[in-house]
């Protein structure tokens, strides 16, 4: 008898190692910053999914803590270099973010519901689109390289302010035919390894892709500082390298199609409360 | 100087004596390991932060040796107790000769 119930404890350890669920933890950032890691799925999940889990659920404790003191968070670096560019008088109109906006603080909430449909430019935004519209055609200034350095800092800077609320896209009314766009990319199969998002962060999310831990792919964490590369990620060039990784030709960041995936994406999340800058392995 | 250089540092502003308070730093640094190479083939040199010091009313806290392996941006957490009010003064010491300093007091009760 006693030899059976150790061949169920060990059945029972291997059966949590092949399927390594999200954890239980809680992440509540500088001990003020409560986060919604797992909320029940957008209407239009219905029959997909149920619930919806922030990628910190799937990392590693150590990583985890990094997250929950903006201290130990890496990713504010960035944030500090980007309310330096706040500041900036920078272009021919002698203006800063701040002469219009004000403090950072008043963008409270704006990040969540981007990507987000532009009326008068008829197209559907993101986050980095619409910094770089103000830089041109209020500023007068470049706009930044997408994805790159400043454009990262600055949505950090966007992204760290709307922490804690839940994220909110709008998926309906003009934005719908990029959102469907979006959706049909999701579950295109891509490369030499046929591959689309959904098998990996629909089908497997849970499981080990290699050594690492598959997330769902939710991106209420952009920008994310990884420790692979010690610096903070753009959510565009994450789906690059994941489109890469299944050996295809890769859309470019800023593209039409990463844009519509962006909506999609992040509609996924919605509940989900706004991480960036979330630290990630 | 490397670019984007900037210590910071968080000690608690008060501790009773003889209490171990936590000390956090982290000091913005590419900390590049002079092993690696640019897009031409060049060697891209060495420059880090080799060293670490903290002195609390001109006693040695902890004196570190930094080498190449340590990654970008080196955060250091340690405990240290303090008998008397004073200020401790953290420095960080560049590859390039360069030395930044931070300094921050602490009251006992």
């Amino acid at each position: 008898m006693k030899y059976l119930s150790t061949t169920a404890c060990v059945l029972a350890v291997l059966a949590t190692g092949a399927w390594a669920d999200p954890d239980d933890d809680e992440l509540v950032i500088n001990g003020d910053i409560e986060i919604v890691t797992q909320t029940a799925a957008p209407a239009h999940l219905e029959g997909v999914m149920d619930t919806i889990y922030s990628g910190w659920r799937f990392r590693s404790d150590e990583t985890q803590s990094v997250q929950a003191d903006d201290f130990d968070n890496p990713g504010m670096l960035g944030v500090e270099v980007g309310i330096d560019l706040w500041n900036a008088v920078e272009g021919t109109e002698g203006e800063s973010c701040a002469s219009c906006h004000g403090s950072p603080e008043e963008m409270a909430g704006v990040s969540a519901t981007y990507p987000k449909w532009n009326e008068e430019a008829g197209e559907v935004r993101t986050l980095t689109m619409q910094v770089n519209d103000c830089r041109e055609n209020r500023m007068g200034a470049e706009p930044y390289a997408y994805d790159k350095g400043d454009a990262v800092n600055m949505t950090a800077l966007l992204t760290s302010v709307s922490r804690g609320m839940p994220m909110d896209v709008a998926i309906d009314g003009p934005a719908q035919s990029t959102w469907e766009a979006g959706k049909e990319l999701y579950y295109t199969r891509f490369g030499q390894l046929e591959l689309s998002c959904a098998n990996c962060h629909e089908d497997n999310y849970g499981s080990m892709i290699r050594a690492d831990h598959l997330s769902q792919g939710q991106i209420n964490g952009f920008p994310t500082y990884r420790l692979k590369n010690t610096k903070l990620n753009g959510v565009q060039s994450r789906f690059k390298g994941c489109i890469r990784d299944t050996r295809a030709a890769t859309f470019n960041p800023g593209s039409p199609e990463l844009i519509a995936l962006e909506l999609y994406v992040a509609s996924r999340g919605n509940g989900l409360s706004v991480e960036g800058p979330s630290v990630r392995n | 100087m490397a670019d984007g250089v900037k210590p910071r540092v968080r000690v608690p502003k008060e501790a009773s004596a003889g209490e171990a308070i936590q000390i956090k730093t982290l000091i913005s640094h590419p900390m590049e390991s002079g092993q690696r190479k640019d897009d031409d083939g060049n060697t891209i040199p060495r420059s880090i932060i080799n060293r670490f010091t903290v002195e609390f009313e001109g006693e040695n806290v902890i004196d570190v040796m930094l080498e190449p392996a340590i990654s970008t941006n080196p955060y250091f957490e340690f405990e240290a107790t303090v008998p008397t009010s004073g200020t401790f003064v953290f420095t960080w010491y560049d590859d390039d000769g360069d030395v930044y300093t931070e300094e921050k007091a602490i009251t006992v009760a």
